[in-house]
């Protein structure tokens, strides 16, 4: 792992790779029913017309290099079958909190809580879009098409076009219980698209949950704006049934002293990529992004992609990226994770360290870490390591009684514990970290 | 209790042989000290005893109370009442303390068909030892050996010997590292734990923590075979003369 108090710039070239055709793209569309919109019938417009110019990823993509987005190109998903009963409960079930079902990606008012609730205004976006103004029209498919460059994120620009539902909030105060969005599937094919718009305001908090099942295929957004000194807690945790294939977009744009954290857990899944893209652009303000990931290919195939990109524009801002993947039978680990310090922001201290468990030589991982600075009173350092169960660890808890199995256990959540650590509050990291170690006990043999 | 015969092991991954010819043997309630210069295979012989990956016994046989202990896998020599305090305590990040205690105090009940310990129980046994041992409640909660001092890491070596029980202990330079403090606690600690049916062997490169824990029994080892056997006075030769003399006058 470098520590570099740097000035180092790792400009790394884009390479267009050849799109996908137009007629595949053109097929992707006609599979779903694409929505005018109401208040987002420019933005989408907009949308729309981006993603014809950029076009479908191809594999020689720079940013798809390492994951293959061909089942993300095709019209639909194949159909999976849903279990009777999931092997783990619901999380946060004992929790105090807003309770907000997605079914197939559309609000079901009638299993969700009121939406009344003080210091937080939550209106869906499927009602809300059938009027011409709303405070969301400024940021609805905004902050998507502001984190489009320079990369090209086309399923970002898909979502912003195809949403036809998802939770507007705008968080005013600092509401006394975290808002907890469940999703459920309800049909084996679904493709699932939704996109949720969230403005903190001045000095406001939330706390964001997001679990559940999701469809066979789904692509979730969050836009998150926060004004001065707002703060957002975020914690993602889909529930475990293997195959899925999953994309999901978190663009957030962070002003002076404003807070963002957010942690993904992530197990089990057939193709995942997460893509989390944070703008800070005031000053002292701070953005911690994390994530978690255990995937076992006995399961099935598995590939998890994390993709980051967090732009530094003002002045004593800190961020930090913390990703840790455990893999095993052959799954696969991607972490593509950039820092870019832009010109005059100064004093920024930036963090990425990306890690990958191998729990056996069939598991790979491949990360690509960027940093590039074009400001010279900084602290950036980033680190990848790849390795496997320490044999010393390993051995001292077994000679203490540990059983072999367990002590690999432990060692996982050792492993994890950094990015747990991303969690502040302490009861909602311990369920995440129980439910780690039900997953890690219910593979320990295989 | 622990009876070890010309054992001879080389490391699996080269072709070097580190332990050839060992022979020893500790009873039933007696302390036997292992002294012997740095190199000489200590280490090697608490590892390869205790189970570790790496090494090949290409002869030879060690026994606690009859089982043959080589073909056991470590957490079963524990469960046999094996312990070994490391030399060099491992620290887990992310684990806490009493979580792994307990999980490896209740497995070896387990693996002896004894009733498992309950949170309540196991939270008072603790307490109590940890308090004889000067050790801060609050370390009890902290990851394993995480931020601890070279003192504290060795008494957390004690305290989780004085929760599992073992019958038989052996320390690897349990006295490294510690002041004069420090190792009376350990020392202390080791003591309040003899009795007619538990064993210690304690290898150690000087001479110092001898005088807290008083052997029944001082080998000299060298170039992995104890080469001199006598009583305590020979721990003090050591420490006067220097191994030098003695290794010579063995041959
Ligand atoms: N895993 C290993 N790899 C290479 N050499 C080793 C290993 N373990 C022990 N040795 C060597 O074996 C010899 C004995 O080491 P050790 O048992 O640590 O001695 P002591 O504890 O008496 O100082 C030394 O020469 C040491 O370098
Ligand atoms: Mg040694």
């Amino acid at each position: 792992m470098s520590d570099t108090a740097v000035q180092t710039k790792e400009v790394t070239p884009q390479v267009s790779g050849a799109p996908v055709a137009a007629d595949a793209l053109q097929t992707r569309l006609d599979a779903m029913r694409l929505p005018a919109g109401g208040f987002t019938a420019a933005a989408r417009a907009d949308a729309l017309r981006r993603l014809r110019d950029m076009g479908l990823p191809g594999p020689r993509d720079e940013y798809w290099r390492f994951t293959n987005p061909r089942d993300f190109n095709a019209p639909a998903p194949a159909p999976i079958s849903v279990p009777e009963k999931m092997q783990d409960s619901p999380l946060f079930q004992d929790l105090d909190r807003l309770k907000l079902i997605f079914v197939d990606g559309e609000f079901d008012a009638a299993a969700s809580d009121s939406l009344a609730h003080e210091g937080i205004e939550i209106e869906m976006l499927a009602q809300a879009d059938e009027v011409a103004d709303h405070w969301a029209k400024g940021i609805y498919g905004s902050l998507e098409a502001a984190g489009q460059k320079p990369v090209n994120r086309p399923f970002a620009a898909l979502n912003t076009v195809a949403s036809r539902d998802g939770m507007l909030i705008r968080v005013t105060g600092k509401p006394s219980k975290p808002v907890h969005i469940v999703h459920r599937r309800a049909s084996e094919d679904a493709d699932v698209t939704w996109h949720h718009v969230i403005r903190a305001e001045e000095g406001a908090e939330l706390t964001l949950l997001e679990t559940g099942m999701v469809g066979a295929r789904s692509n979730g957004m969050i836009e998150a704006d926060l004004a001065r000194g707002a703060k957002l807690n975020y914690i993602g945790a889909r529930q475990a049934v293997h195959q899925k294939l999953e994309l999901s977009h978190i663009f957030a744009r962070v002003e002076s002293e404003a807070q963002l954290k957010a942690f993904v857990l992530s197990v089990n899944g057939t193709l995942m990529r997460h893509e989390t893209i944070v703008d800070i652009v005031g000053d002292d303000a701070l953005a911690h992004v994390a994530g978690a990931v255990l995937g076992d290919g006995n399961d099935g195939p598995f590939h998890h992609d994390d993709t980051i990109f967090i732009t530094h524009g003002g002045l004593r801002c800190e961020s930090r990226q913390v990703y840790k993947k455990v893999l095993k039978n052959g799954a696969e680990g991607v972490f593509q994770g950039k820092i870019l310090v832009k010109p005059g922001a100064q004093k920024t201290d930036g963090y990425q360290i990306s890690q990958a468990l191998l729990l056996d030589e069939h598991s790979q991982f491949l990360a690509k870490p960027e940093l590039e600075i074009y400001a010279d009173d900084v602290v950036c350092s980033h680190g990848s390591t790849t390795g496997a169960i320490d044999e010393t660890a390993l051995f001292y808890l077994r000679s203490r009684g540990v059983p072999k199995e367990r002590a690999i256990v432990f060692l996982v959540l050792s492993f994890l514990a950094d990015a747990l650590e991303e969690i502040e509050d302490e009861d909602l990291r311990g369920q995440i970290s129980d439910r780690l170690e039900a997953w890690l006990t219910r593979h320990e043999n295989q | 209790m622990l009876k070890i015969n010309n054992l001879h092991v080389k490391l699996e991954e080269e072709d070097k042989q580190i332990l050839k010819g060992l022979s020893l043997e500790v009873p039933a309630g007696q302390v036997h000290a292992v002294m012997g210069p740095n190199g000489s295979g200590k280490s090697t012989l608490s590892y390869v005893l205790s189970g570790r990956d790496g090494y090949e016994v290409t002869e030879g046989e060690a026994t606690l109370d009859g089982n043959d202990l080589l073909d056991m896998e470590p957490e079963e020599r524990a469960a046999a009442g094996l312990f070994l305090a490391f030399q060099y305590p491992v620290e887990i990040p992310g684990v806490g303390n009493m979580t792994f205690l307990r999980t490896a105090v209740n497995a070896q009940r387990k693996a002896r068909g004894v009733a498992e310990m309950s949170s309540a129980e196991f939270l008072k046994a603790i307490r109590a030892k940890a308090s004889e041992l000067q050790i801060d409640a609050e370390m009890l909660k902290r990851p394993v050996n995480v931020g601890f001092s070279g003192g504290e890491k060795k008494r957390n070596e004690i305290l989780q010997m004085a929760m599992l029980e073992p019958r038989m202990c052996i320390m690897d330079e349990t006295d490294s590292g510690l002041d004069v403090d420090a190792m009376r606690l350990v020392a202390d600690g080791v003591n309040a734990l003899r009795s007619p049916d538990r064993s210690f062997l304690v290898i150690t490169h000087y001479q110092r923590l001898l005088n807290h824990i008083q052997p029944d029994v001082v080998h000299i080892m060298s170039n992995g075979r104890i080469v001199k056997s006598g009583g305590p006075e020979l721990a003090l030769q050591v420490e006067e003369e220097g191994y030098g003399d003695l290794l010579a006058e063995a041959g």
